[in-house]
């Protein structure tokens, strides 16, 4: 095989059963139009998860928040794991749209618009579980800093403050651009369909018509907003993660806290991923696009999380043995050996243990290995959060005020509802918006030339 | 003003689109008088068209700073409206207040830089002029040349002179070039 050398040829190489611009409108904007049975299944199934989720939430507000399992000394619990466990999800999706997208990595395009969608999807599922957690969610307006009659302003020197201005900007940052990218495609569906579909499509391509005055300046603006959304990404989880840390509760009270949860979201994050590429490309005939080059890419974007995380995990034990703390050194202790210890050892196995497997190419390129593999960090992410905040908050300083905390049938009701509520926007989605990046999709691909490739060489 | 007319000629190739934007150039016509369409974004067509810095980054960076004006202002201005010492800090702590800086920063340079998109790009548009091919979202690309009537024969002749898939005239021309 020559030696690589220009971008398109990278492209050529990674999706060798393209043949041309028009096949990719055809092929992608095929999954526009009536789905299958297979969809309508998946679809029953996550609107029945949204009913079992807003029915448990409705019963929390019916009857007070006596009906999840929080009590003193564990005041957060089930749901603000979920709360994290979803941030972190959404992580991913930024990672691949806006960091790959300034390192220009060649594999980034068939995958980014699922990651991106994906990624707004998360946050508005994430955004839920503290106004969940609130109990009386009329509330909830009380996090916003606006002038009322008392005078009264929010502490903005509480990370939990932080945290809201962080959450709804990434909410925002992410949705526009999302918003952004999809024009042109949606433009090229609008160009396809008929009738009432046309019409809104139209309105939502806002009339882009692929003139360079249009081209010229998105791709400014799209420059721009990666370089906007890279920080961001990183400042969200970290101020999630300040959350924690800002506080002198032993296991939370670490500087590692903002890299490692950063690493352990975009971890967690391209599992899901995964997990989430896999039936679509089966259900959409995807696979000229999703090519098993690009698994093996996000596998190892999983190698290098998860050791990353185990790092900090290992981190977070020597550092509680090293620093002499007794209190310290009992937390992390009763982490791996006290009553929660299947928790821990879930997350231990599943983070660290199980992402072994990804050293091997085999697995790597084996699509059903990966699911596997994809939904076993899935449950260890959560599990991660879970020990984090439960574990902690049981063990603290004084031995008369331990306790534990279980989670009630309400609480998962609720989070696990809340993959309904995600899956449902995820299904409507794919159905409604091209699922493949069609634009950025041809960038990578050979653009069609009259007189050969030695122009392009010269060009 | 001289009435003008317009004509558009569908590529199956690229370097088609791109000879014909360079030899219109070199025959006088200005950047406004021609429009390219693109199913891709394509650095060579806008190297044709001639276009320098794109102004959305000054749209960029006026909505970050404003963003960070703002996120101190704000975390300031509230702390000190009802001074409460909380945790032994300072009413006005700097370092709790960059995370406010920040994002805030983050999220107006944002808006601010789709709002510039919109503006420069001219969009929203629905109700557009040009005539247009739908085939420029799939896989072809598009030279729209505006003139008067004498110049426009010209135009013709550089456009047809690169083996268009397709040739179409507008009689209303294109009201705002």
């Amino acid at each position: 095989m020559a030696t690589v050398t220009s971008e398109q040829e990278r492209g050529a190489l990674t999706h060798p059963d393209v043949q041309s611009f028009s096949q990719v409108n055809r092929d992608i904007l095929k999954v526009l139009s009536r789905p299958g049975r297979g969809w309508w299944a998946l679809f029953l199934a996550a609107t029945a998860g949204m009913v079992v989720f807003f029915g448990a939430w409705g019963y929390l507000v019916a009857r007070g928040m006596g009906v999840a399992g929080l009590n003193n000394p564990v005041g957060w619990g089930a749901l603000i794991t979920t709360f994290v466990f979803w941030v972190g999800i959404a992580h991913s999706g930024t990672l691949i749209s806006a960091i790959l997208f300034l390192f220009r990595a060649p594999w980034r395009q068939s995958i980014y618009r699922a990651a991106e969608a994906m990624t707004v999807f998360a946050v508005m599922t994430a955004g839920l579980f503290p106004l969940i957690h609130l109990g009386r969610v009329w509330h909830g307006y009380w996090l916003i800093p606006y002038p009322n009659e008392r005078f009264l302003w929010p502490n903005f020197r509480s990370p939990l403050l932080w945290d809201v201005f962080a959450v709804t900007t990434y909410f925002t940052v992410s949705a526009v651009f999302f918003y952004l990218g999809t024009i042109p495609d949606v433009a090229a569906a609008r160009d396809q369909a008929k009738g009432l579909r046309r019409k809104l499509y139209e309105l939502v391509s806002l009339g882009w018509r692929g003139t360079d005055r249009e081209w010229h300046h998105f791709g400014k603006a799209y420059v721009f907003l990666a370089a906007f959304a890279t920080p961001l990404v990183l400042s969200v989880h970290s101020v999630v993660s300040w959350d924690f840390a800002m506080s002198i509760v032993p296991g939370w009270h670490a500087t590692i806290f903002a890299p490692y949860f950063v690493a352990g979201a975009i971890f967690s994050g391209v599992a899901m991923v995964i997990t989430l590429a896999v039936p679509m490309r089966k259900l959409f005939k995807l696979e000229a696009y999703l090519t098993v080059r690009h698994f093996d890419a996000m596998a190892k974007l999983l190698i290098l999380t998860s050791l990353i995380v185990l790092y900090a995990y290992l981190t977070e034990f020597f550092m509680a043995w090293y620093s002499g703390e007794e209190v310290e050194r009992s937390s992390f202790w009763n982490r791996v050996f006290g009553p929660y210890w299947w928790a821990t050892w879930t997350m231990l196995v599943c983070n660290g243990l199980v992402p072994v497997l990804l050293w091997f190419r085999r697995v790597r390129r084996s699509i059903p290995a990966l699911f596997v593999i994809s939904i076993f960090i899935n449950i260890g992410m959560w599990f991660e959060r879970f020990v984090i905040i439960v574990t902690s908050l049981s063990h603290e300083y004084i031995p008369f005020a331990f306790g534990m905390y279980r989670p009630t049938w309400v609480e998962m009701a609720i989070v696990l509802g809340s993959f309904g509520w995600f899956f449902f926007w995820f299904l409507i989605f794919t159905r409604v918006l091209p699922p493949v990046a069609i634009a950025e999709l041809k960038e990578v691909l050979p653009a069609p030339f009259r007189r050969g490739a030695e122009k392009e060489a010269a060009a | 003003m001289t009435e003008r007319r317009g004509i558009l000629a569908s590529y199956d190739y690229l370097d088609s689109a791109v000879e014909a934007i360079e030899a219109l150039r070199q025959a006088g016509f200005k950047r406004k008088e021609i429009r390219a369409f693109a199913p891709v974004p394509e650095h060579q067509l806008e190297h044709a068209m001639g276009y320098r810095q794109s102004p959305v980054r000054v749209f960029a960076f006026t909505g970050a700073l404003t963003g960070t004006a703002t996120g101190f202002a704000l975390a300031m201005f509230t702390s000190m409206d009802w001074p409460l010492v909380t945790g032994g800090k300072p009413i006005v702590s700097i370092p709790a207040f960059v995370v406010i800086g920040f994002e805030l920063t983050i999220l107006f340079g944002a808006l601010a830089t789709v709002l510039g998109f919109f503006i420069n790009a001219g969009l929203p548009k629905w109700k557009s002029r040009v005539i247009y091919d739908p085939e420029f979202s799939s896989g072809r690309f598009g030279v729209y040349v505006s003139a008067s009537q004498d110049r426009l024969e010209r135009a013709r002749e550089i456009l047809v002179a690169q083996e268009p898939a397709e040739v179409r005239e507008d009689s209303e021309g294109w009201g705002h070039a």
